[in-house]
């Protein structure tokens, strides 16, 4: 039996991964790519402690979060249309409207 | 080592590779093959962990449905290999820095998680993670939430058309 800390430390490693490809990507496409890296470290948490304590909470709390990435997707997929169409670019440092 | 071991030194070594690789691909189409590949292979990890339909649940929503869509728009986009920046930036150091020390912090709170896994009867561990059992979870104590998520699908739905139509 592998230790549930070993779980763990994989969950980690994979959430830093994707927090740095949020920090230093430029191209909007793959910081949500990185986004998705970050829920499935997550969703790996969430199932490593499951498995420690031997209930199915934890796969329930996945099955949302799942849910929920689907539901990020499809609306951040369609605001990089939208600013896509009205800038040419998905380079966030372009996109500075917002800015103050 | 048996077999377990072996296979979950495996899983893990190819999910953190392709994780990487999504993060230094120079085309978003490379990185979105990457990302499919860590998603196979986090799914393996799933299994190891008895979660055999979360697994399933990955490969089907995560790797299909939601990696075409990306597939789709990134097509749609028609976009070139991004511009070559300067190697070294003061943002690209402060980014690796933060996620390094986030990852020592992380590492020392998991160090302290006591290994002790519940031993779970046999009749239990053949429950375990099944459809069944989740299916009766969500469908009695989290019905609520169940049906809050279905609303949240649709809302996105219907936004994600609102947002991407060129006039309303």
């Amino acid at each position: 039996m592998v230790p549930i800390n070993y779980y763990l430390f994989l969950a980690a490693a994979l959430f830093c991964l994707g927090m740095f490809g949020v920090l230093v990507r430029r191209n909007a496409l793959i910081v949500f790519m990185c986004v998705e890296l970050m829920l499935n470290a997550a969703n790996l948490t969430f199932l490593a402690f499951a498995r420690m304590r031997g209930d199915s909470i934890g796969h329930v709390s996945a099955f949302f979060v799942i849910a929920v990435a689907a539901a990020e997707a499809s609306i951040g997929l369609a605001i990089v249309i939208a600013v896509f169409r009205s800038r040419g670019s998905v380079n966030i440092e372009d996109i500075k409207t917002m800015k103050h | 080592m048996n077999i377990e071991q072996v296979l979950f030194g495996a899983f893990a070594f190819l999910t953190l590779l392709s994780a990487a690789l999504v993060i230094f691909a120079k085309s978003p189409v490379s990185a979105a093959m990457a990302l499919v590949s860590t998603f196979f292979f986090l799914a393996g990890i799933y299994v190891l962990l008895w979660a055999h339909t979360v697994a399933a649940l990955q490969v089907l929503v995560y790797a299909g449905a939601i990696m075409v869509l990306f597939l789709f728009v990134i097509m749609l986009l028609n976009l070139g290999e991004e511009a070559p920046g300067p190697r070294l930036t003061l943002g690209r150091i402060a980014g690796g820095a933060a996620a390094t020390g986030l990852l020592v912090v992380l590492s020392m709170a998991i160090a302290k998680v006591p290994n002790r896994v519940t031993t779970l009867s046999e009749s239990a561990a053949h429950e375990f993670g099944t459809m069944k059992t989740i299916g009766t979870a969500i469908f009695t104590q989290w019905l609520l939430p169940f049906e809050a998520v279905s609303l949240l699908l649709l809302v996105a739905m219907v936004g994600a058309v609102v947002v991407a139509k060129s006039r309303i």
